[in-house]
């Protein structure tokens, strides 16, 4: 299917419900290394965006879906989660307003662009355990899915598979952003929950493209 | 669990409501978005203080609004960083044209919200300053942590800070009163219990019946090591070390001595660790001038404590003795 307003929709829709779904799995993670409310704060504001999805004028782009995204994840959320994820969707909309279909280079700018307003606000490296661990592999996947000629779909499932591997991959690893940090060696053996949203969320995004 | 709540989901929402109706002589409340500043707010020419953050640190911050503390707090969800609309919306509430100073306590979610707020609060042309409290000596500040996390000292700084601005002072002089506190000010705490989350329903985190954790932050989270339970004098010891040796504390040194509960511990065993720390700073050759001991940044229904102990000096000393009416901390007015 073609990556247009109706997919951007469709990726938001499908965001809000596996979020939801995985609401206590995601609280569980937060629990064991941080304070236990990721699901229920990432819930919270992809629920309060499904109302305003319906709104969007005729002849809106995908930045503009995404955008509406940002700001009520920003006016929802809450803890470090809210500014990060609206931060990554209002850079994302930036990166491909007006265009009205996205080809595979404006996936990649696009995923290019969520990542770096992460880490503009976050100020996380690659191997702090946080949701960077799952972007940038995502980042680098989508790119080299690109220049291998895939289809915008395909670029987003590759995307897809590096942000669960890279979520995974953060089990290993000690905190040095965010809450998880306080607790030392103790984190390690425990995947970070913002990583794991970032995974599920590009999936999200991955499947949204392959059923259009 | 048994939880005095309604629906999880209107925790906040009804207990601000609630703390509304109950202080109606020293706060104004609203209910969407969420904020509580003081009935006489905004006063002109005075600096505005916000501060704000999860709520289940009760009275932090809410109990505070008021004469000589702070104009305004903003409650988020329970342990969740409050969202920058109601920051913005009580900044903008309580600026009487001298400026605003918000007191955010280093937590990545309270900072990138506050942060958030801040910048659009300058966009509608109200100044604001930011001071960012860190007096948890549990964490190291180093490049590997979030840095310090801001902890109990939070309501010095306010008391403090609120009585420089309501004596006249500007935002940098008020904004510079806050730094020094946060630049004496050092605490570090101990759980006995885990709390509950309401709508988690569940412990944010498990300690067997005979451990306790030392050096935990104000949501549960953990801190330094995992530890048998001992008597309290041995218990005020390991927390009392890291934060005398941190700043570093010295015989001749006037301090204030807080003892301050974490919500599920009984005075009782409060004034017990405070005859020892107080045991321990003489000890040191540290006088002890002011104190405070009871609830004041709580985690929820959890049992135990943390002790805050600030450098006092002549200024220090004179703008914490100020009058001050808040739902919480009243006096000399």
């Amino acid at each position: 299917m073609s990556l247009d307003v109706a997919w951007a929709q469709a990726w938001i829709r499908s965001s809000a419900q596996v979020l939801a779904e995985h609401r206590a799995e995601l609280n569980t993670l937060d629990r064991e290394i941080g304070d236990g409310d990721h699901g229920e704060n990432m819930d919270r504001g992809f629920q309060a965006v499904l109302p305003k999805l319906d709104g969007l004028a005729d002849g809106a782009t995908p930045g503009d879906a995404f955008k509406t995204l940002a700001s009520t994840l920003i006016s929802t959320v809450g803890g470090a989660a809210g500014p990060l994820y609206g931060t990554a969707y209002l850079k994302a909309a930036t990166a491909v307003t007006g265009v009205a279909e996205l080809d595979g280079a404006a996936v990649v700018a696009l995923l290019t662009a969520a990542r770096d307003g992460i880490v503009l606000r976050g100020k996380a490296e690659s191997g702090d355990k946080t949701m960077i661990d799952a972007w940038t592999p995502a980042v680098d996947a989508a790119e080299q899915a690109h220049a291998a000629g895939a289809d915008p779909a395909l670029v987003l499932a590759a995307a897809a598979d590096a942000a669960e591997a890279g979520a995974v991959s953060t089990e290993p690893l000690v905190a040095r952003k965010g809450r998880a940090s306080y607790l030392g060696e103790r984190a390690i053996g425990h995947r970070d929950p913002g990583a794991q949203s970032t995974a599920l969320i590009l999936r999200s995004g991955a499947d949204a493209a392959a059923s259009s | 669990m048994k939880k005095l709540v309604n629906d999880p989901k209107n925790v906040v929402d009804e207990a601000v409501a609630g703390f509304g109706a109950a202080h109606p002589d020293i706060v104004r409340v609203s209910l969407d978005p969420v904020y509580i500043v003081r009935s006489d707010a905004p006063q002109a020419g005075k600096v505005g203080i916000v501060s704000g953050g999860g709520s289940g640190h009760e009275p932090l911050h809410g109990g505070f609004v008021g004469f000589g503390m702070l104009d305004a707090a903003v409650p988020g969800a329970v342990f969740t960083s409050p969202t920058p609309d109601p920051i913005l919306a009580a900044t903008k509430a309580v600026d009487g044209g001298a400026g605003v100073l918000h007191i955010v306590k280093n937590y990545t979610g309270d900072v990138l919200n506050f942060e958030t707020a801040a910048d659009l609060a300058a966009a509608d042309e109200i100044e604001v300053r930011t001071v960012i409290v860190n007096d948890d000596v549990a964490v190291k500040d180093s490049l590997y942590t979030a840095g310090r996390r801001g902890v109990a000292g939070t309501v010095l700084v306010e008391k403090i800070a609120g009585a420089a601005a309501e004596r006249g002072d500007d935002l940098t002089a008020v904004a510079t009163v806050a730094e020094k506190v946060i630049g004496q000010v050092r605490s570090m705490g101990v759980a006995l219990t885990p709390c509950v989350v309401p709508h988690a329903g569940e412990p944010s985190f498990t300690l067997a019946d005979d451990e306790i954790e030392i050096g935990i932050g104000i949501h549960g989270e953990p801190g330094r090591e995992r530890i048998k339970l001992e008597p309290a004098d041995a218990i005020v010891d390991r927390l009392l070390g890291p934060i005398l040796d941190d700043l570093p504390y010295t015989s001749g040194d006037k301090v204030l001595l807080f003892i301050n509960g974490m919500g599920g511990t009984p005075q009782v065993e409060l004034y017990i660790v405070f005859r020892r720390a107080a045991e321990v700073l003489a000890g040191r050759g540290i006088e002890v001038t002011r104190t405070l001991v009871g609830n004041f940044t709580t985690s929820l229904e959890m049992q135990g404590m943390s002790i805050t102990v600030l450098k006092l000096d002549e200024e220090l000393t004179a703008l914490w003795d100020a009058p001050v009416h808040t739902a919480a901390l009243r006096w000399g007015k």
